[in-house]
This record gives structure tokens, C-alpha cells and sequence, in this order.
């Protein structure tokens, strides 16, 4: 955990409800599958968001304009200071992928998939690619995965762009392991579905963010987890669905 | 040089700044990022004879200058506080540290205060009776004089350190109840626990919390808290732990002035994980600023003159 100071670079809206916040500083000591809590001015309680992309000098976020918080984040311009904690979770391990890990993301889950396809293709692993979204006007980084040279197949639920339906309508290829992120109903219904082990990024309201409140503690199989602390990822074995 | 020293019942401390039980955990997360020596103490996380996993999430919502928890007492139970989490504990800080536990019986209070009374490292135990998130126990011992001072009397049969009870401000006399720990052999008295509260969420027209009620904190009690410290100053004559929003160097002369010996800092800290070694810092020179060069010089000062 490292407490940091971050200007923001730009703060643009790149699909219906979703911003994209690129922030100038330090962050080095973040890995994929991680989150990093944000300080917003007039607010309480700072606000988790997953890591999308990084650099040594910057870090890419992605998040949803559903209530106040993220509202008045979506209106900050250009320039603003905004402390920032970073390096939070355990992230993704990318250790047991095999070659052809399999990356399912819906809707805000897809951020921290972009980040962990980087690191699986730095290491000369294959990934494939499932993003979900409800509607065309809400899918968001196709482009950017296409521009690791990955094909993603979408999925929305009207069936406005891609496969009509849901992720899981899009799981019938050959993985080796599989990671995703999303909402609860999606990822039960992947935990169902899915052939192999795999990696579960969990999202609960936390306080702290670092492990000190237990606000966001869940029962697994192998005890009480902190999301924020011994998650936000867990294995499929330790779910306790 | 100013003096920052305090006494809390012959426990000395290098100033009056302890993190509050369930804001700090037992310690190791915040030495992460400093040295948390540097804090007069710090009160661990609530322990109970049992281990507990709490309430059913959500466990945490925003207020308007603070924030509700309704965790429910969250702890690996004392056989593992003891084995596990304070050896732990001892590694990162080197000072007394201040034992919270909690209860569910006389018997339970009893029996799990005799076993942190004997652990090296415990200079004061702190005796939650006033957990709102917790059904047939916690804040139901500390709405009653009498409730309040049967489980002082039961703690203070078997333990040897100094005893402070830690009280709720959700009941309508705060100053009765501490007389009664007082007169029951009370060493000490901590306040105030969170306020009881709640949210609904809007869309789902539902409460918030799966708890449905849960404890306010920050900021927003500060003035409760410190009219309630007040309140209790009057009442008795032993050393008071005050704290609810405490969040800067100001806020400690404040709650001192009237009538605090020592403060806790809860909710700061999470939202700022240096909250309490900024206001160790800030500290001496607020004290300087404000002409104090004694820090215990001004204790209960504000009801004077």
C-alpha cells in the first residue's frame, strides 16, 4: 500500500454511463487485478476502483457514473489533485494460467482483465477474450484489445452488438484456466459453467480498503476473506458456491 | 519542548493518541506503512470467547461527514487473539496495548478478561459494553446502571490491570452509567461508542445495511462525543479514554479540555491510514500554538474558571 498523490490527465466519458480516468504519478508496485481507492472531495469514504492499465508514471481507471461519488468524480477536470491509495488486493496469479487462459469480463468487470491480458501476453501466454455488456451503447476497450492483437467476442444481452446473450453463451471455446470479473449473477454463472480452475475478482462495500475495518469480509471455504485485503480475487476452490 | 506525556491509571503513555478498537485492527496492516511506535497506544480489535464472522453484508455505508458500520464484532475468537494475533501484535509495537473485549454473558466478560489480564504486552483492558451491531449482548449491558456495573464487578473479580469500561451514548443518562462502573470498581471509562443509525437505499427501498442499523462514526459525533465526555467528567472521578470523530490535534486539545486523560482516533484512520501519526505529529505544535506546555495540564480544564 503506498499513499500517493495523482493529477488527473484526462477524464473522458467512453460509453454510456463509463469513464475512463488516466492519473499522473507514481505507480509503481501495482499489479493486474488489483484496486486502488481514491480520496474524492466532499466525501467521506474514499471510492475502490480496479486498475485498468498502468505505467511507472500513470494508471488508466474505468469506472461507472451510478451514484453521487462517482457522479462528482465524473465531473472533475483536467489537472485535479486526488489522493490516491495504491497497490491494494492481492491481484491476479497469472502462475497457474497454462497457455490459452480464457479472460471473461461484464460490464465494470472488464477493466482489470485489460491489465492482466498485458501481463499473460508479456509472458508469452495466449489469452482469449469474452467481454459482456447489456446493450451496444455500453461496450467499451473492444478497440484496445484488438490493439494487443486479441479478438475479443462480446456479448450483450439485447443482442444490439456480438452474440446475443450472456458470457457464458460465449464459453464454449478450449482454455486452459479461465480469470473473470463482474457482477455476482455473472460470475455464479460462470463458476457453473466454467471446465477448469480459475480466478474470481469480488466486488462488496468496503470501508478502509486495506484490511483494518472487516467491513467487506466473506466466508469462503478456507475462512473469513477480506475483499479488499485477501482478495479482491479468490480461486474457484475457495468459493464457497 | 512541550510534554505530551499522559497517565491513564499508572499506564504511561508517550501521548494520548490511541487508534480505537475495530479501526486499527491488531496493528500489522498500518505498520505497513509506518512505524506505529510512535502512537501513545492502540486498542485492538474486539475479541470474544468465540470466533465470529459478524453481520451479513453490507457492513459499511456513507453518511454526510462520517460513516455507519454494522461489522458485529468480527473476530478469530481469544484462543487465536492469543495464540496467533498477538504474537503478531508484539512483533510491530512495543508498548502496552489496550485489550477490547467483548461479551455476551457475565460468565464470557469474565472468563476471556482473566485470560488477556495474564498476556505480556496488555497494559489496560477495555470492556466493550456497548456494541450496537450485536443482538443479546454488547450495548444491552451498557444501557443499565446496573447491567453496567454487574459486568465491571464480574471483570474486576478476576483481573489485575486496570479496567475501563467502554460505554455507548445511546441510552438517555451517560453520566448514571459511568457512576455505577465507577462504584462498581471501574479503573477507568472509554466514550463513546457509535451512535446507532441507518440508510435505505433508494432504489432497492430497502435498508442499506444487511444488519439494518449499524453504528455511526466520524466527524459528524464529534460534539456528541465531547458533551457526552463532559457529561461523564462531572460524574466521576476516575480517568476518561474520549473519542467519536476525532480527526486532528485540535480535536484531542478539545475532547481533553473537556475532561479526556487520553483520546481513541476510529474512523480517521480508515479513510487516511495515517490519520494517528499525523496527529502525533501535528501534536506539539498545535500544543504550542495554543500556549500548553503540558499536555495534562488542561485535562477537564474547560469546566474550570
Amino acid at each position: 500500500m503506498l499513499d500517493t498523490e495523482f493529477e488527473i490527465l484526462s477524464n473522458k466519458l467512453i460509453a454510456k454511463n463509463t469513464w475512463e480516468l488516466v492519473l499522473r504519478g507514481d505507480a509503481r508496485g501495482i499489479a493486474p487485478g488489483q484496486f486502488v481507492n481514491l480520496k474524492l472531495p466532499g466525501f467521506y469514504l474514499r471510492r475502490p476502483l480496479s486498475v485498468c492499465d498502468f505505467d511507472a508514471g500513470s494508471l488508466t481507471l474505468i469506472y461507472k457514473a451510478v451514484g453521487h461519488g462517482t457522479e462528482a468524480l465524473a465531473a472533475l477536470p483536467v489537472g485535479t489533485a486526488l489522493d490516491v491509495l495504491t497497490g491494494l488486493g492481492n491481484g491476479y496469479d497469472t502462475g497457474p494460467s497454462g497457455p490459452r487462459p480464457l479472460l471473461i469480463g461484464g460490464g465494470a468487470g472488464v477493466p482489470p482483465l485489460y491489465a492482466l491480458a498485458k501481463a499473460l501476453l508479456r509472458e508469452s501466454k495466449t489469452p482469449s477474450v469474452i467481454l459482456g455488456f447489456n446493450t451496444a451503447g455500453e461496450v467499451f476497450y473492444r478497440e484496445e484489445f484488438r490493439a494487443l492483437g486479441l479478438e475479443p467476442a462480446v456479448t450483450t444481452a439485447d443482442g444490439s452488438c456480438g452474440v446475443r446473450g450472456f458470457v457464458t453463451d460465449a464459453m464454449d471455446v478450449p482454455y486452459t484456466y479461465f480469470y473473470t470479473c463482474g457482477p455476482e449473477p455473472m460470475l455464479k454463472a460462470v463458476y457453473q459453467k466454467s471446465v477448469t480452475s480459475g480466478q474470481f475478482s469480488l466486488e462488496e462495500r468496503m470501508g478502509c480498503g486495506f484490511g483494518a475495518c472487516m467491513g467487506c469480509t466473506c466466508k469462503t471455504k478456507t475462512g473469513h476473506k477480506r475483499i479488499c485485503k485477501d482478495g479482491p480475487v479468490l480461486t474457484k476452490e475457495e468459493l464457497a458456491w | 519542548m512541550v510534554n505530551t506525556q499522559v497517565t491513564l491509571s499508572g499506564l504511561v503513555l508517550d501521548n494520548p493518541v490511541i487508534p480505537a478498537s475495530g479501526a486499527f485492527g491488531y496493528g500489522y496492516e498500518f505498520a505497513e506503512i509506518y512505524d506505529i511506535n510512535c502512537l501513545g497506544s492502540f486498542s485492538f480489535k474486539g475479541t470474544t470467547r468465540e470466533p465470529r464472522f459478524g453481520n451479513t453484508p453490507p457492513r459499511i455505508a456513507e453518511t454526510a461527514s462520517g460513516m455507519l458500520n454494522a461489522v458485529g464484532l468480527q473476530n478469530p475468537g481469544i484462543d487465536k487473539v492469543i495464540s496467533e494475533e498477538l504474537p503478531k501484535l508484539r512483533r510491530v509495537f512495543h508498548k502496552p496495548v489496550v485489550a477490547n473485549i467483548s461479551g455476551f454473558s457475565l460468565d464470557e466478560y469474565a472468563q476471556v478478561c482473566e485470560r488477556i489480564d495474564k498476556e505480556e504486552g496488555v497494559g489496560l483492558i477495555e470492556v466493550n459494553i456497548s456494541c450496537p451491531n450485536v443482538h443479546c449482548g454488547g450495548m444491552s449491558f451498557g444501557t443499565s446502571p446496573e447491567s453496567a456495573a454487574e459486568v465491571t464487578r464480574a471483570v474486576k473479580a478476576v483481573t489485575t490491570k486496570p479496567v475501563y469500561m467502554k460505554l455507548s451514548p445511546n441510552v438517555t443518562d451517560i453520566a448514571a452509567i459511568a457512576r455505577a462502573c465507577e462504584d462498581a470498581g471501574a479503573d477507568g471509562i472509554s466514550l463513546i461508542n457509535t451512535l446507532m443509525g441507518m440508510r435505505i437505499d433508494l432504489k432497492k427501498r430497502r435498508p442499506l445495511l444487511g444488519n439494518t442499523t449499524g453504528g455511526l462514526s466520524g466527524p459528524a459525533v464529534f460534539p456528541v462525543a465531547l458533551r457526552m465526555v463532559w457529561q461523564v467528567y462531572e460524574a466521576v472521578r476516575i480517568p476518561i479514554i474520549g473519542m467519536g470523530g476525532i480527526a486532528g490535534a485540535e480535536d484531542v486539545i478539545e475532547m481533553m479540555l473537556a475532561g479526556a486523560a487520553a483520546v481513541e482516533v476510529g474512523a480517521a484512520n480508515l479513510v487516511d491510514p495515517l490519520a494517528s501519526k499525523k496527529i502525533v505529529d501535528e501534536l506539539p505544535r498545535v500544543m504550542e500554538r495554543l500556549g500548553i506546555e503540558k499536555l495534562t495540564d488542561i485535562i477537564g480544564g474547560a469546566h474550570h474558571g
